[in-house]
C-alpha cells in the first residue's frame, strides 16, 4: 500500500492506504478523528465538512491520496468563536451535523470575504455582499440539520459575522 | 372501545369527582431558565463520541448484503467473488450463521420485546419478506474491503407473489381491533345519519407517503463479545430495551450485556426499535471473535430502518350554519409489514379536538411485504391533523367563516368522545395570543388577495394536539459534602437536552446551583432509565428524580440541623449521602411496572391529558411555476411547564422543520410493482435545508398541567403536528387551490 502524508490540524501522518480510501475514512478510521461525520457518504448532507487549505470540502466525496500536501482541518483543530456561539444560541441538538456546520460556517464566512456570490446574490459581480439572513441560509444549505436547528445556526453565524450583532432569538438570550 | 352510554356514565361519575390536585412542585432559581446544554462544549469541538467512534484493537467492520426481491426464499449464494477480495474474513449467510433466537413477543414481563423491529430472524432462515431484508452480512478487516466484497455476493431467489403497493390495497384494508391505549373504531352517536342532514359540510379525502427519519447519524454498533458477556455502543432510544431484547436473541443474561449509548445524532423514533444492523453486528462479533463495527450506509437506513405508514384519509364534517359541527367522521387506513409494524392511529386527533355530538372515527390497516412501519415523530397525530385540520379550513371555507372562529365555536369543554375531563387545555389562550402576535386580523379572507410583489402570499393556522404518555425511571441522586450532586439514570441524549433538563430539576429541588449538577446517562450499567420515546423522558425521570431528591432532603435532615444539606453532611462528618427511587432487581421491576401500569390506566380512565397547540404560517408562492416558500412562522404552545427555554423552544421548532418537509418535499418513493425503496438517499428523498426555513417564532403558555410531575407535558412531537395542515390551508389562502395528497409539491399546483 502507498504511503500517504496527511497534514491534518498541523501534525503531518505518514499513512498507508489503499487509493480508494477516502478523507473521511482516513480522518475517522486511521486517525481516530471522529470529529467528522458521516452522515450519507455520498455528498448529499454536509455532516462531513472539513476545511483544505481553509475552503470547505465534503470529505466523503475526497480520496484520501488527493489531499497529500493540503492543510486539512477538522472541527479537533478548530478554534472559532462560532462554537460559543452555537452553544449560546443553540444551534445543534443530537450534535452529529454540528461539527460540519462550523466548518461549512468558516468556510463560508471566507467565501464570503472573497467576495465569492451565492445563488440569491442579487449582483453578481458587484463584491462587498451584505450578510443577510437569506445569504446566510443559500450559502449553508448543503449543511443538513435533521433535528431543525437552522434558526439558532443562523443566528450564531450572524453574530460571529458581526452582520447582526443584536439578532439574537427572542426569549432565548444566553444565560 | 367506548360508546354513547360509556360516555354519559362517564360523564354522571366526573361532576362526583375533586377537583384537579395542584401541581407537585412550583418552579424554583433555574427551572424554566434558558440554560445552555450542559454537552455542547463536546458537541461542538467534535469530542462527542457516537456509536461508531469507538475504538478497538483488531475492529473488523461489517456490511450488508440487501434482498432485492421482496418475497420468496434463497435458494443459493455465489460468494466466490466476494471472498476473493483481500481483507474479507467471513462472509455469514443462512447457510452459515450461528444460531440467534426469534424475538419473543411482548409481553408485561418482557417489556423490552415491545421495540422488535421485525419478527425475522435474520440468516437464521432463507424467507425473504421485504425488498432489501439482509440476507448476508460481510466481515472484512476494513471498511473499504467489507464494502467492496458486499457488493460482490451474488444471490439467487425464488421468488413468490408479494403484495407491495399500498394504494391498491385499499380495498383489502381490515377495521383494527383497538386496546386500551388506541381505539380501532370508536363512536358517538349516529354520525352517518347527521353527516347525511347537514345543512353544511364538506367530504375529503386525503392522502399522505411514507415518510423516513433520516436522522443524521445513520444507524451504527459497535459490538464486542468476551465470553458471554457483550458490550453495545449503539446510538438508541432505549438503553434497558435494547439490552433486554440483545439478552433473549443471543441468549445470554441480561446482566451479560452493556449497552453505551451517550450520544444519539438524532432518532426521531427510528432508533427505538431493535434492528437488523443491531442484531446482525452482533451476530458478526460472535462468529469472528473479533470486536466488529457497522455503520449502515444511508440506503441500508431506508431498506432495514422502518419508517412512517402511508396513510389514506376521510374527513367528513357536518354543520349547522353557525358552524357548529353536527357529526364528525374521520377513518383512516394505514399499511404495515406482514413481519410487523403497528398501527399509525390517524384518526386519534379526532376523537379530542371538536365538541360533535356526533362522531364516527374507523381505522383499518393492510398488510403489506414490505419493511415494517414503526413510530416516527407524533405517530397518528402528524399525518392525522393534517387531513382533520385542513378539512376544517375547507368546512370555515364554505360556512364563510374564519377559520379560528370556527375553531372555537367548536372548542370542546370535556373529551369529545368520551367524555372524560381534560388536565389541562389552554387551546383558546393559545389561539388568541397568537392571533395578535401575527397579525391574523391583516388577513384578507378572500384566496388569492394578498401580494407581495410578484409572489401570492396566503396566511394558515392548524390546531397542534400530542397525547401525554409517561414511564417508569430508576434514578439514584448523591450530595456530596463538597456541595456537588451527582444524578444517575440510563436516560438517552438524542439531542432533546435531556441531562441539561435534568441537573436543572435536581439543582432547584436540593437548592443547589445548576453547575454543582452532573447528570450520568447512556449506559445500562446506570439505574434503568425510561425508553426516549412519547415525548416521556423528561417528565419521566423528573417524577422519580423529584422523589429522589425528597428522599435525599429527608436523610440529610436526619442527621443534624441548620444550614445547607451540604453544611449538614460536612457537620456530620459524611462524605456524602444517596437516594434512590426504583429497583435493579428483576422481581423489584416487575412488581414497580405492575403498580405503575395499574396507576397509569387508572389515571388514563379518569383524564385525558394532552399538550395543543396552534401554528401559524405564511406562505408565498410563485404564480407561474407553483413554487412554495414558507415564509414566516409562529407556534404557540400548551405543553405545560417548560423546563429548560432555550431547548425546549429548539425542539418545538425542529417539530416544525420536520413538518414542514412533510408538508412540502418528503416522500418515500415505493415501486409498486417491486416494493424497492426507489429514493434511498438524502439527494432524493429532501429534508428541508437552511434556505427552506424561516424564523420560527415560538411561544409557550408555561402553565403547568395540575396532574402531571413537575406539570410537565411532554413536547418533543407536537411540533410536528398540525404543521402540514397548516402550510394546505395557506396555499389555498394564496392561491385557491386545495391540494389534499401530501407532499404539496409545484406540479400539484399547476
Amino acid at each position: 500500500m502507498p504511503a500517504v502524508l496527511l497534514r491534518v490540524n498541523g501534525t503531518t501522518h505518514e499513512l498507508d492506504l489503499e487509493p480508494q480510501v477516502s478523507l473521511l475514512d482516513a480522518l475517522r478510521e486511521h486517525l481516530g478523528l471522529t470529529g467528522t461525520k458521516k452522515g450519507c457518504d455520498q455528498g448529499a448532507c454536509g455532516a462531513c465538512t472539513v476545511l483544505a487549505d481553509g475552503v470547505r470540502v465534503n470529505a466523503c466525496l475526497a480520496l484520501a491520496v488527493q489531499y497529500e500536501g493540503r492543510e486539512i482541518t477538522t472541527i479537533e483543530g478548530v478554534a472559532s468563536p462560532l462554537q460559543a456561539a452555537f452553544v449560546a444560541h443553540d444551534g445543534f441538538q443530537c450534535g452529529y451535523c454540528t461539527s460540519g456546520q462550523i466548518c461549512s460556517a468558516i468556510g463560508m464566512l471566507a467565501e464570503h470575504g472573497d467576495d465569492v456570490p451565492s445563488a440569491v446574490t442579487e449582483h453578481l459581480a458587484a463584491g462587498g455582499v451584505e450578510l443577510t439572513d437569506a445569504e446566510i441560509r443559500e450559502r449553508m444549505s448543503g449543511n443538513l440539520c435533521r433535528c431543525g436547528a437552522y434558526n439558532g445556526i443562523v443566528a450564531a453565524i450572524k453574530e460571529v459575522a458581526g452582520a447582526d450583532a443584536a439578532a439574537r432569538v427572542p426569549a432565548e438570550a444566553a444565560r | 372501545m367506548t360508546g354513547p352510554r360509556d360516555a354519559t356514565n362517564q360523564n354522571q361519575l366526573m361532576t362526583q369527582m375533586e377537583s384537579p390536585p395542584r401541581p407537585q412542585s412550583a418552579a424554583g432559581p433555574v427551572v424554566g431558565k434558558p440554560i445552555d446544554r450542559v454537552d455542547g462544549q463536546a458537541k461542538t469541538s467534535g469530542q462527542a463520541r457516537f456509536a461508531a467512534e469507538y475504538p478497538y484493537p483488531g475492529l473488523a467492520y461489517a456490511a450488508l448484503v440487501h434482498s432485492t426481491v421482496a418475497r420468496g426464499r434463497v435458494t443459493g449464494f455465489d460468494v466466490a467473488e466476494a471472498a476473493a477480495v483481500p481483507g474479507v474474513l467471513t462472509i455469514l449467510t443462512h447457510e452459515n450463521a450461528p444460531s440467534m433466537k426469534p424475538p419473543p413477543r411482548a409481553t408485561l414481563t418482557n417489556g423490552g420485546m415491545i421495540v422488535t423491529g421485525t419478527t425475522v430472524n435474520y440468516l437464521n432462515t432463507d424467507e425473504v419478506h421485504w425488498n432489501g431484508q439482509p440476507v448476508a452480512v460481510v466481515v472484512a478487516e476494513t471498511l473499504e474491503a467489507a464494502r467492496e466484497a458486499a457488493g460482490l455476493v451474488r444471490v439467487a431467489y425464488r421468488e413468490s407473489q408479494a403484495t407491495v403497493d399500498f394504494a391498491t390495497e385499499e380495498e383489502h384494508a381490515v377495521p383494527l381491533k383497538g386496546n386500551p391505549l388506541q381505539r380501532g373504531t370508536a363512536r358517538k352517536g349516529d354520525a352517518e345519519a347527521a353527516f347525511r342532514v347537514a345543512p353544511v359540510s364538506v367530504d375529503l379525502r386525503f392522502t399522505t407517503p411514507p415518510l423516513n427519519h433520516n436522522a443524521i447519524e445513520p444507524h451504527a454498533t459497535t459490538a464486542v463479545w468476551d465470553g458471554d458477556r457483550l458490550t453495545v455502543h449503539e446510538g438508541t432510544q432505549g438503553i434497558a430495551w435494547l439490552r433486554a431484547h440483545l439478552a433473549a436473541r443471543f441468549g445470554v443474561p441480561e446482566a451479560s450485556v452493556r449497552v453505551i449509548s451517550p450520544f444519539v445524532g438524532g432518532a426521531f423514533g427510528g432508533k427505538g426499535p431493535v434492528w437488523a444492523g443491531t442484531l446482525l453486528t452482533v451476530l458478526a462479533a460472535r462468529a469472528t471473535g473479533r470486536p466488529v463495527r457497522m455503520m449502515l450506509t444511508r440506503e441500508g437506513v431506508y431498506r432495514t430502518v422502518g419508517g412512517r405508514s402511508p396513510s389514506i384519509q376521510r374527513v367528513a364534517l357536518g354543520a349547522a350554519a353557525d358552524g357548529r359541527l353536527t357529526a364528525l367522521i374521520h377513518t383512516g387506513v394505514t399499511g404495515t409489514g406482514r413481519v410487523g409494524g403497528l398501527p399509525e392511529a390517524v384518526t386519534s386527533p379526532s376523537g379530542h379536538l371538536y365538541a360533535a355530538p356526533n362522531i364516527l372515527l374507523r381505522h383499518s390497516l393492510v398488510e403489506l411485504d414490505l419493511l415494517p412501519n414503526t413510530f416516527m415523530r407524533a405517530p397518528g397525530e402528524a399525518p392525522g391533523t393534517f387531513a382533520l385540520e385542513a378539512a376544517m379550513d375547507e368546512l370555515a371555507d364554505k360556512l364563510g367563516m374564519d377559520p379560528i372562529t370556527l375553531r372555537m365555536r367548536n372548542e370542546p369543554e370535556t373529551n369529545p368522545i368520551d367524555g372524560k375531563r381534560f388536565s389541562h387545555r389552554l387551546l383558546r389562550e393559545a389561539y388568541a395570543y397568537g392571533a395578535q402576535r401575527f397579525g391574523w386580523a391583516d388577513r384578507t379572507p378572500e384566496p388569492g388577495s394578498m401580494r407581495d410583489g410578484r409572489w401570492l402570499v396566503g396566511m394558515g393556522v392548524a390546531t397542534a394536539h400530542h397525547g401525554t404518555m409517561r414511564f417508569t425511571a430508576n434514578v439514584t441522586v448523591r450530595l456530596s459534602a463538597d456541595g456537588s450532586v451527582l444524578v444517575r439514570c440510563g436516560l438517552q441524549e438524542m439531542g432533546m437536552g435531556a441531562a441539561t433538563a435534568q441537573a436543572q430539576i435536581a439543582a432547584d429541588a436540593l437548592g443547589v446551583p445548576f453547575e454543582a449538577v452532573r447528570v450520568e446517562y447512556g449506559d445500562s450499567t446506570l439505574p434503568t432509565g425510561p425508553g426516549a420515546g412519547a415525548s416521556a423522558q423528561t417528565v419521566s425521570v423528573a417524577a422519580s428524580l423529584l422523589a429522589a431528591c425528597d428522599k435525599l432532603r429527608r436523610k440529610v435532615r436526619a442527621l443534624g440541623e441548620g444550614g445547607s444539606l451540604a453544611e449538614i453532611l460536612a457537620r456530620a462528618g459524611r462524605d456524602h449521602v444517596e437516594a434512590a427511587v426504583g429497583s435493579q432487581t428483576r422481581l423489584g421491576t416487575l412488581a414497580g411496572q405492575a403498580k405503575f401500569i395499574a396507576k397509569f390506566l387508572r389515571d388514563h380512565r379518569r383524564w385525558v391529558k394532552a399538550g395543543c397547540g396552534a401554528q401559524f404560517c405564511e406562505v408565498r408562492v410563485d404564480p407561474d411555476t407553483g413554487e412554495i416558500r414558507v415564509s414566516r412562522w409562529l407556534g404557540v404552545f400548551d405543553v405545560g411547564k417548560v423546563i429548560n427555554a432555550k431547548t425546549a423552544a429548539s425542539q418545538l421548532r425542529g417539530g416544525i422543520v420536520m413538518g414542514i418537509g412533510m408538508a412540502l418535499s418528503e416522500e418515500t418513493l415505493v415501486d409498486p410493482r417491486t416494493g424497492r425503496i426507489m429514493n434511498p438517499s438524502l439527494a432524493e428523498y429532501h429534508v428541508p435545508v437552511h434556505a427552506d426555513i424561516p424564523p420560527i417564532d415560538i411561544h409557550y403558555l408555561d402553565e403547568p398541567d395540575p396532574t402531571m410531575p413537575l406539570g410537565l407535558l411532554g413536547l418533543g412531537e407536537i411540533g410536528v403536528t398540525g404543521v402540514a395542515a397548516a402550510i394546505a390551508n395557506a396555499v389555498h389562502h394564496a392561491t385557491g387551490k386545495r391540494v389534499h395528497d401530501l407532499p404539496i409539491t409545484l406540479d400539484k399546483l399547476l
